[in-house]
């Protein structure tokens, strides 16, 4: 198992950050979070297309470039500094790997090679974000593959060619392939209170589907395992922008004639949290060098996702509170983070529930071990 | 050499000279003689010039043949290293043979009831009298000073001078009228440092270290190498029973008194190993708010392990990434400690209420709750490890400073 990235891994990760240092400024951020589509489709077709990065962990035999969570990881962790605005998380990471893990054969080869080179969108339909355990109390199929019910909160549905929505069934959580424009399907675009990844609710009445595979318990698992390390990656990204920018700040801003960062409570602060990225950036890396590996501890990416939801809120709060007054203003882009971090803190589950998921992993893990001293 | 062949030499000198039927100081004396005592020393100071690989062969050969090696344990380690590194020819001389050979125990005399974080503000005062120099004032928190035949000493020659300028280094003999040695009893019950009163002690001239003025900087290597032995751990035990040889009973009692001022560290660090049996043995690991409890510890553990492996790795591959894993590491030790006495709290409940044998795990789960505040004080508060995170790793503005100037003018603690 790897510890510490490659020399090539670093490379990629350069060339990643190069392409969205110029593709997703902060006022490419801003117009696309006040458009309806919310991507600009040319930079997508550049980033699927030219840099490939659509189809990093899908398979060559797919389509993809091959590679595993830990390219996977680094291209999010970019995307999240940058704030990157396209369906990236939600057609290849969430789809994709939902796929992956659950279709059929014929299935994956059908339609992963779309989604590698971008030829089309697809998302994930759960009907529950918070906890894997409760996933397909609302949405369910019957025997001849007829979906129905409501998930509330499907990202980037608005503009996908393709929803892959799990469904419960008496013989457990299928699969289904959904076509946009389908019979029964409505799509309603919700308001977001992070407007840069756009979430829309799906409402199925019995719309024909086809059942392209299961995703058992443990599979199901595995999937929001995988989505909760890329998630995790993109926050610990977002969250070292916005430590290093409102660092930055603190050097240059001059109050009662000196630089702000000379006063210790901002000094201490930031120490603080420097440390906190630093653990949880540890913890997330570590997650997908175990994903990668098949390794390691059971709750990794537990782990990942709940130290990614407090730190990265932390280093929002401090964003904002260290810049005072400027700090809360719509014109500086602290905000833009601020509402990423705090949308992305319950998505895929909470840190509180993932700290519950861990200590039941760590339990499981010790098996009968009921504590009793010998 | 290579180490087959320091294998060979070290294996071949031991079964000719090592037996457990000497006294400890004779078979340190022949150890010395022989030039076994530090492979890693200069070899024009009782060492070979190994490296730290090539003493390790070393190490591990005289473990192999349960030979007792040269006293390394607690303070008198940092005196030997740094004696090592700025000691005169003389000092050397006199000074680093009894070290090894164990004869002579030391101590650290740097802090004091009025400098404690800002060690460069001692106040101890020296002054040149007739040919030695007499010393006046307090020292705290000099682990084992009461067992000590010297002392290693930060003390001000000069008051006119800045502050860092001002200090100088001494070898101090604690066997004399001028100076005495009160244990400091802790909250938590234990006394393992000492309050070191100096009153007209006396050392002489030759035993200033590095010149005069030159103190600050010769306490930084003392330090350094202190920080070197936190990352390093604790001290070696014993294998060996008495029944083996007369030898490994003097050694046991050497290492006993060494290693007697440490019994509580791992309390002080939280003991995170017990919070999982514990939780399981009370049953509280079926309460929700434990379980949260546990898991953020868990997480703020795992996450300072892989930040310091990570940190290891990059430097080991010599990446030029500046890597702030020290302060960081020390900071971190400090909060995992003091969420483990939380969760430990949480799973005790009104048994918390309890201390003593009879106590939750033979007491120990009262000593850690009434050990961790040191460590957030122990070696650099968290204030200054926070303050040098800030500085020196973010780069953020100094605070400005009341301390310029001569010392004499600099406000103190009254005393």
């Amino acid at each position: 198992m790897q510890t510490m990235y490659t020399e090539e891994q670093e490379q990629f990760r350069e060339v990643v950050a190069r392409f969205l240092r110029v593709k997703s400024t902060a006022g490419d951020v801003r117009q696309l979070m006040a458009s309806s589509e919310g991507y600009d489709v040319a930079v997508w077709r550049q980033l699927c297309g030219e840099v490939g990065l659509a189809g990093t962990h899908i398979p060559e035999e797919y389509g993809g470039a091959g590679f595993g969570p830990v390219e996977l990881g680094i291209v999010s962790e970019e995307m999240g500094r940058y704030l990157y605005c396209g369906p990236f998380f939600a057609s290849s990471v969430m789809a994709g790997y939902a796929l992956l893990n659950g279709a059929t054969e014929s299935y994956k080869s059908a339609i992963l090679p779309d989604i590698a080179s971008g030829a089309k969108i697809a998302t994930l339909v759960l009907d529950n974000l918070n906890n894997p355990g409760e996933v397909g109390a609302a949405l369910k199929a019957t025997k001849e593959h007829v979906v129905s019910g409501i998930a509330s909160i499907v990202v980037d549905a608005h503009i996908a060619d393709l929803l892959i929505v799990a469904a419960s069934t008496p013989d457990g959580l299928g699969l289904y392939l959904v076509n946009a424009g389908s019979e029964g399907l409505s799509i309603t675009p919700q308001e977001a209170l992070d407007p840069t990844r756009k979430l829309s609710r799906v409402s199925l009445s019995e719309v024909r589907a086809e059942r392209i595979g299961w995703l058992t318990e443990s599979l199901l698992n595995q999937t929001w395992d995988q989505i909760c390390s890329v998630l995790a990656h993109e926050m610990i990204g977002g969250a070292q922008h916005l430590f290093e920018s409102t660092l930055e700040y603190t050097k240059v801003r001059v109050q009662f004639g000196r630089p702000i960062g000379s006063f210790q409570a901002l000094k201490h602060r930031c120490a603080d949290l420097l440390m906190e990225l630093e653990f949880a950036k540890a913890a997330i890396h570590h997650a997908a060098f175990c994903l990668a590996a098949s390794e390691g501890e059971p709750y990794v990416a537990s782990m990942a996702k709940a130290m990614a939801s407090d730190t990265y809120m932390e280093a929002a709060r401090a964003g904002v509170q260290l810049r005072g007054g400027i700090g809360f203003t719509w014109e500086e882009d602290t905000h833009l983070w601020y509402k990423r971090a705090k949308s992305s803190e319950v998505f895929m589950g909470s840190a509180h529930m993932h700290r519950e998921r861990m200590m039941t992993m760590i339990e499981r893990a010790s098996g009968h071990d009921t504590g009793e001293q010998p | 050499m290579n180490h087959d062949e320091i294998r060979k030499e070290v294996s071949d000198w031991l079964d000719a000279n090592w037996s457990a039927d000497r006294a400890l100081i004779e078979w340190r004396n022949i150890l010395l003689e022989g030039g076994w005592a530090a492979p890693n020393w200069p070899e024009d100071c009782f060492g070979r010039g190994y490296d730290a690989e090539q003493a390790a062969v070393v190490s591990d050969v005289f473990a192999e043949k349960g030979a007792v090696g040269a006293a390394q344990v607690g303070p008198r380690r940092l005196a030997a290293e740094t004696i090592l590194v700025h000691g005169s020819d003389d000092q050397k001389k006199r000074y680093l043979p009894p070290i090894l050979t164990g004869e002579h125990a030391w101590c650290q005399l740097f802090s004091e009831p009025g400098s404690g974080s800002d060690l460069a503000g001692a106040s101890t005062k020296a002054e040149l009298l007739d040919g030695q120099w007499i010393i006046n004032g307090q020292k705290v928190w000099n682990t084992s000073a009461h067992h000590a035949d010297f002392g290693i000493l930060v003390a001000r020659t000069d008051w006119d001078l800045p502050k860092h300028q001002g200090l100088s280094y001494f070898l101090i003999n604690m066997r004399q009228p001028g100076v005495e040695a009160r244990p400091l009893k802790q909250m938590n019950g234990h006394a393992s440092f000492n309050e070191v009163f100096m009153t007209d002690a006396i050392v002489p001239a030759e035993d200033l270290m590095g010149g005069e003025g030159n103190g600050w900087a010769i306490a930084t290597t003392t330090l350094s190498i202190e920080r070197q032995g936190f990352a390093r751990g604790r001290t070696p035990t014993v294998s060996r029973t008495a029944e083996e040889g007369p030898i490994y009973q003097e050694f046991a009692a050497e290492l006993e008194i060494a290693n007697e001022p440490y019994t509580w560290y791992p309390q002080r660090e939280g003991r995170v190993d017990l919070v999982l049996p514990r939780a399981k043995e009370t049953g509280a690991i079926k309460d929700p708010a434990v379980r949260q409890e546990i898991a953020r510890l868990i997480c703020l553990s795992s996450g300072a392990r892989l930040a310091a492996a990570s940190a290891a790795a990059q430097r080991k591959s010599g990446s030029n990434e500046v890597i702030p894993a020290g302060s960081i590491g020390k900071l971190g030790a400090s909060i995992i400690a003091r969420q483990a006495a939380h969760v430990h709290t949480m799973i005790s409940g009104s048994d918390a209420m309890l201390s003593g044998q009879e106590s939750a795990a033979k007491g120990m789960i009262a000593e850690t709750l009434i050990s961790v505040p040191a460590i957030s004080i122990a070696g650099g508060t968290d204030e200054i490890q926070r303050n040098i995170i800030s500085e020196r790793v973010l780069g953020m503005p100094k605070e400005q400073r009341s301390d310029t100037g001569p010392f004499r003018d600099i406000k103190r603690n009254v005393t």
